[in-house]
């Protein structure tokens, strides 16, 4: 940054930018447009495609002195070389004057533009990419009126290329500009598509099995500067000029990735207004320009025909639809009834506004809320957790970054593309973990502990940071004492840990240690530095600032003692059929939800909820920054917000909760939770300008993601920021489930078949099965390969899994995706068979 | 000349075995660049040789060896022997007869740049030559000229062979290192120039097979020597591929200077019987076509003069075209090479190669106008200048020329009168 100002002329205005800065980023700068179409300011320039090309003059110097030669005038002599030269490639020079509007440069331009149409097959009005195409655009800018080329000599090509489940590639108008390519090698770093050929063959081939095996393979038709790159779920659907924009906020993760819906009138669905498409929408703070596949493609379940919509009320053995005040008239008797023995369950799936509502209602009914998700630490985020400055965009050399038990990936794909990027800045990645995943590939380190043992990993590192002798008997080998160099002597510490082998106890173990790290290394309280949970859902941070919290003892106790529950976005059933017993035993149940999961079959009352699509709100991400989300599509006729449904049933009980908008309420609530002071929707809804420039005018430059005019979000800083904090302590780690012959370990996959994910059928091909991953000594032992059956029993419970043999999976050990069906959200000791089928 | 300095199996029999090599003076320039001179020693020698590299850029070459960014290492050598020019076969024949010659010449290179590893990047089509080679680099280890300890010294060396995949491109030195990495073949983006990041990131030299193979006696009779030979500013001798109409088609090692009346007639014999001199190619491919007129004929082929008559002398690929040659025909075939062999990475030389193939198909096949022969000038002229490696620019040489030195060809075929 503190590179040398160097200024020049770019058509004849003057710009002043940082010595190393390229022509065409200095012109993007000051707001004069160079066209490009290889160039991509998030990628290394190659010079290919030869559009940006300039006349550039350069001082004379005086070959002695190396001072400027003065003209008669008394001004520099400029020299303009005798052929065009490429902006993209250039950095900027002192005194130099650049022409981008000169006959020759604009012929420059037209040349290329033509040549490149030559190829093109000009199928602009079938075409998706239409209206929001760089190559329409700059050739309507800056091409030739008509082409020379005699169009019955055009190369044909083939149109439907699938590069995978969800990329199809139409070779024709691809103009071989390689930035896909690009993106998945620099960006990604999983090389997994490429050009093959030569010449006007030249062509984009995927390498993996299978195809484009990349979950941010969706980016690549973002900065695609044609049609060649389309989506599964957009292709021929729509016209981008067709379609309205929304912001909103991905409700899959904890990462909170800014979104824009692109909604339309479909057709094909009785002429309602549907999410088109789902597009980044850019907050360099949180997810840049990109967003992962499954935010992508995973927002069918808002549209999906099997949403609820109407009220459902327990009469005898079954459900029967009924009116909103049938339905609030017996969800209140109901609740009257437990005469203050009710207890409220939220799920992080849900806005801050309804969980503070849950909370409000349950409360002055004298009961209390709980959160849904087991999962501990929240209160050690809100002291520790990632700063007011924080954002992995700065995090490189000589910062660190600490992941704990998570396969970061496949929980939140964006952190993980943030921290691969930190890497290559040259920060030290340090991964803990049982097994290989993706992370390891740029980390620093890598520490590989037993099963469930992360705390003992935490806690080795803390006995390198301390060396106190309460922590002697978790002293670690070499590797442990060279991550804790890393992390002592880094400028930036950031820790995440998620839950992978873990159970509550674990977490709550790990989330101290963790914190403690932070304090022994003397980083908390930095405002860049921090904590970081990876959360099961986007919001879960969100219920901790507002005081939901696992219940002390247990969901199953909670549930199965209550005389009310009023469950909202959460379905305990669904997770853990133990629970959906506790569910039954409770005296009476009230859900809020989108579908009739397996919570709602069990409820005496099911309210129909409103998907994130259809309503306001906002979500705390993992870092603890709050963003609002904008409704997108009118509601399904039926359905309510679950703050308002929580309103009415308030007002059945005689009491008056805010009904009126979800910004009064986020007012209510920023004067009553002390983490969100001072917060408004207005202010959430500020934004400031962003580098690179994308969208509209400049969409050729950045990409199609979409220009943020509706907030950047505001990101909560630590307590520890302002002063010492209540002192924590590391607590023991508890041992694994032991007794049983193997581990059974949930882990997570980021396309699983959870209520949300499945209605999304593009990812079918994609999505992970009943599986068991084991390890090739384990599968040998029990005679097993890859394919076979294996029933897995645990606590009662059994489960039919398909084996896949894996290097990475511990002996003893056996990972079993969650949100598959399997009822397993913990660790847990069990037992694995083979199922012989008989002949 | 009397004597052959690289053809020198052509009065050697049995130069390509190495006791025979070894018999006649074979690897003293490498035992006393290794034994008696410091890298630096044999870097100023071979600049004061005057050796300009024979790939066809006619860089001198110990100039380019002292462009290595210092203190970095490893670095490599790469003799590019992906020999791809329409017209030239000259690294062919030394590969073939002259091997050890070369293997010194590179040796001596590797030592010049502190190299410990070299690689020898074939042309797909010489796996012959590349098996050969290796066969050869065994020996050379059985006799204690490679491999650690050379002549007693500390210096080691190991060269590797490298077979391309057929692609004209991997001749660009970067498309080269590109291929040479496991990557598709593609030229890089310069700055930065291989002598500060070329393969693997690190400092590279990369010279022709004929350049190399000049170093041996450069070394051994010295730079005085080798200044006798050729012009001032062309010096040594230079091998010239003759090929197109002539009765004596074939490689002839001469002085640069020859002039190309030397070459063509009293060495290839001219053209057949009955036809007249129509057309030189003096570059292969890659040319300007030249007008074979008594002032192009007795212009000395040497890298200046050729430039001064606006052609070039590149690899020294002389092809000649008599009068039985249609112009036409000549673009023709130039263009189907140059779209075959268009890499694709830039859109200048990807799209314009095949426009300008379609209408050199179309003016030769008489379904061409007037206007079309205008029209294929210009896309080649809009190519001109604007792309990023060599390649789409050599494309353009021969149309642009032949446009303008026999547009009549071009315009008879256009009215639709051959």
């Amino acid at each position: 940054m503190s590179a040398q100002p160097v200024t020049l002329t770019i058509d004849d205005v003057g710009v002043t930018v940082p010595a190393g800065t390229l022509i065409v980023e200095a012109a993007k700068r000051a707001g004069i447009h160079i066209p490009v179409f290889c160039y991509h300011p998030k990628l290394e320039p190659v010079g290919m495609c030869r559009m940006c090309l300039v006349e550039i003059g350069r001082p004379r110097r005086d070959r002695a002195t190396g001072a400027p030669v003065l003209g008669a005038d008394g001004r520099p002599v400029v020299d303009f070389g005798p052929k065009l030269e490429t902006a993209c490639t250039t950095p900027v020079g002192e005194g130099w004057v650049v022409r981008g509007l000169t006959e020759n440069a604009r012929a420059g331009r037209r040349e290329v533009l033509e040549f490149l149409l030559t190829s093109h097959p000009l199928d602009c009005p079938v075409c998706d990419k239409g209206g929001e195409c760089p190559l329409q655009n700059l050739t309507i800018a800056h091409g030739p009126g008509k082409s020379r080329f005699a169009y019955d000599e055009k190369m044909h090509l083939a149109k439907r290329v699938p590069l995978g489940d969800l990329i199809v590639l139409d070779r024709e108008r691809c103009i071989q500009c390689g930035r896909c390519v690009r993106f998945q090698e620099e960006i990604v770093g999983e090389p997994v598509i490429g050009f093959t050929e030569r010449g006007r063959k030249m062509e984009i081939v995927t390498f993996s099995e299978p195809g484009f095996d990349s979950v941010f393979s969706g980016n690549t038709t973002d900065i695609c500067p044609v049609g060649a790159l389309t989506t599964a779920d957009f292709r021929f659907e729509a016209r981008p000029w067709e379609l309205r924009a929304a912001a909103s906020i991905c409700s899959h993760c904890p990462v909170g990735c800014n979104l824009t819906l692109n909604v339309r009138r479909q057709p094909n669905a009785r002429g309602q207004i549907q999410v088109q498409r789902v597009m980044p929408r850019q907050n360099e703070a949180v997810n840049e320009i990109w967003i992962c596949d499954k935010g992508r493609f995973g927002h069918h379940f808002a549209s999906s025909p099997e949403r609820l919509a109407a009220p459902l009320v327990r009469r005898g053995e079954g459900l029967v639809e009924v009116s909103w005040e049938e339905a609030l008239a017996a969800a209140g008797d109901g609740l009257r009834r437990a005469q203050g023995r009710i207890v409220g369950l939220g799920g992080g799936r849900a806005a801050n506004e309804d969980l503070y509502q849950l909370r409000t209602l349950i409360e002055r009914l004298g009961g209390s809320a709980a959160l849904a998700e087991w999962m501990a630490g929240g209160d050690l985020i809100q002291q520790f957790g990632a700063g007011s400055q924080f954002d992995f965009g700065r995090l490189g050399a000589g910062d660190a970054i600490l992941v704990l038990a998570s396969d970061l990936q496949e929980e939140a794909p964006l952190w993980w593309l943030r921290i691969k990027q930190a890497a290559d800045r040259g920060a030290a990645v340090l991964v803990a973990g049982a097994r290989p995943t993706r992370l390891e590939g740029h980390a620093a380190q890598v520490l590989r502990h037993p099963p469930g043992h992360a705390v003992q990993t935490a806690l080795g590192l803390l006995h390198a940071l301390r060396g106190t002798r309460d922590l002697a008997r978790f002293r670690g080998d070499e590797g442990v004492r060279q991550a804790a160099k890393f992390i002592r002597e880094a400028r930036e510490l950031a820790v995440l840990f998620g839950r992978e082998g873990l159970d509550e106890a674990g977490t709550q173990a790990l989330a101290c240690a963790s914190a403690e790290l932070l304090v022994a290394s003397g980083h908390a309280g930095r405002p860049g530095s921090g904590l970081i949970a990876v959360w099961p859902k986007a919001n879960t941070q969100g219920a901790w600032e507002i005081g939901l919290r696992p219940p002390p003892g247990g969901l199953h106790s909670m549930l199965a003692g209550a005389g009310a529950a009023v469950i909202v976005a959460a379905d305990p059933a669904g997770d853990d059929p133990a629970l959906g017993e506790a569910v039954d035993r409770c005296g009476f149940v009230v859900v809020q939800e989108l579908f009739l999961t397996e919570t709602a079959r069990r409820a005496d009352v099911v309210f129909p909820a409103q998907a994130f699509t259809e309503r306001e709100g906002t979500y705390t991400s993992g870092e603890r920054r709050v963003q609002r989300a904008y409704p997108a599509v009118p509601p399904l006729a039926g359905t309510r917000p679950d703050w308002r449904i929580l309103a009415d049933l308030g007002a059945q009980v005689g009491l008056s909760l805010e009904n009126g908008s979800a910004s009064a309420l986020f007012e209510a609530m920023a004067a009553d939770v002390p983490s969100f002071a001072g917060l408004s929707y207005r202010a959430l809804a500020h934004v400031e300008s962003q580098w690179p420039i994308v969208g509209g005018d400049d969409l050729y430059y950045g990409g199609t993601a979409y220009r943020n005019e509706q907030g950047l979000g505001i990101k909560l800083p630590a307590l520890a920021e302002q002063g010492p904090t209540a002192a924590v302590h590391w607590i023991a780690p508890v041992e694994a489930p032991s007794g049983g012959k193997v581990l059974l370990v949930p882990v997570e996959r980021l396309l699983d078949s959870g209520t949300t994910l499945l209605p999304t059928r593009e990812l079918d091909p994609r999505r992970a099965r009943p599986q068991a991953m084991l390890s090739r000594s384990d599968a040998d032992a029990w005679g097993v390969a890859d394919g076979d059956e294996v029933e897995a029993a645990w606590k009662g419970r059994s489960a039919r899994l398909a084996v896949v043999v894996s290097d990475g999976v511990p002996a003893g050990c056996v990972l079993i995706p969650r949100s598959v069906g399997v009822p397993l959200d913990a660790p847990a000791a069990g037992r694995v068979a083979a199922v012989r089928e008989r002949a | 000349m009397a004597e052959h300095i690289l053809l020198r199996h052509r009065d050697i029999p049995g130069l390509d075995e190495l006791d025979v090599y070894l018999k006649h003076g074979g690897f003293e320039g490498l035992r006393k660049a290794v034994t008696k001179m410091s890298a630096q020693q044999v870097i100023d020698e071979v600049k004061a040789s005057g050796l300009r590299g024979r790939g066809g850029a006619g860089f001198p070459a110990g100039l380019k060896w002292s462009f290595l960014t210092p203190g970095v290492f490893p670095r490599y050598v790469v003799a590019n022997a992906d020999e791809s020019e329409p017209g030239t076969f000259k690294d062919r024949e030394i590969l073939e007869s002259n091997p050890y010659q070369f293997l010194e010449g590179l040796a001596i290179c590797a030592y010049a740049a502190q190299v410990r590893t070299a690689y020898v990047y074939c042309r797909g089509e010489f796996w012959d030559l590349a098996q050969a080679l290796e066969w050869r680099i065994d020996q050379l280890h059985q006799q204690g000229l490679l491999g650690e300890q050379l002549f007693g010294t500390k210096y080691a060396l190991e060269i590797h062979v490298h077979l391309g995949a057929g692609a004209y491109i991997c001749g660009e030195e970067t498309a080269l290192l590109d291929s040479l990495e496991g990557k598709l073949g593609q030229p890089r983006l310069r700055p930065p120039f291989p002598a500060a990041a070329g393969l693997y990131g690190k400092p590279t030299v990369i010279n022709n097979v004929e350049t190399l193979t000049n170093l041996p006696p450069v070394l051994t009779r010295g730079a005085a020597w080798y200044k006798t030979i050729g012009t001032e500013k062309s010096p040594g001798p230079k091998i010239f591929c003759l090929s197109g109409c002539v009765v004596r088609p074939g490689n002839y090692e001469l002085p640069l200077g020859t002039t190309f009346r030397e070459l063509v007639f009293d060495r290839g014999g001219g053209v057949p019987s009955g036809r007249r001199i129509k057309a030189i190619l003096p570059a292969g491919a890659s040319s300007t076509i030249l007008a074979a007129t008594d002032a192009v004929l007795d212009t000395p082929m040497d890298y200046e003069s050729v430039a001064a008559i606006g052609s070039t002398l590149g690899s020294a690929s002389v092809i000649v075209l008599d009068d039985s040659v249609d112009m036409t025909w000549a673009v023709l075939k130039t263009s189907r090479f140059f779209k075959h062999e268009s890499c694709g990475k830039c859109t200048p030389c990807r799209e314009g190669t095949y426009w300008m193939l379609h209408i050199a198909e179309r003016l030769h096949a008489g379904r061409g106008s007037r206007q079309d022969v205008a029209l294929l000038e210009t896309v080649a002229r809009q190519i001109q200048g604007k792309c990023l490696c060599a390649l789409g620019e050599f494309s353009t040489m021969p149309v642009v020329s032949a446009v303008q030195n026999f547009r009549a060809d071009f315009e008879q075929h256009a009215a639709g009168e051959r």
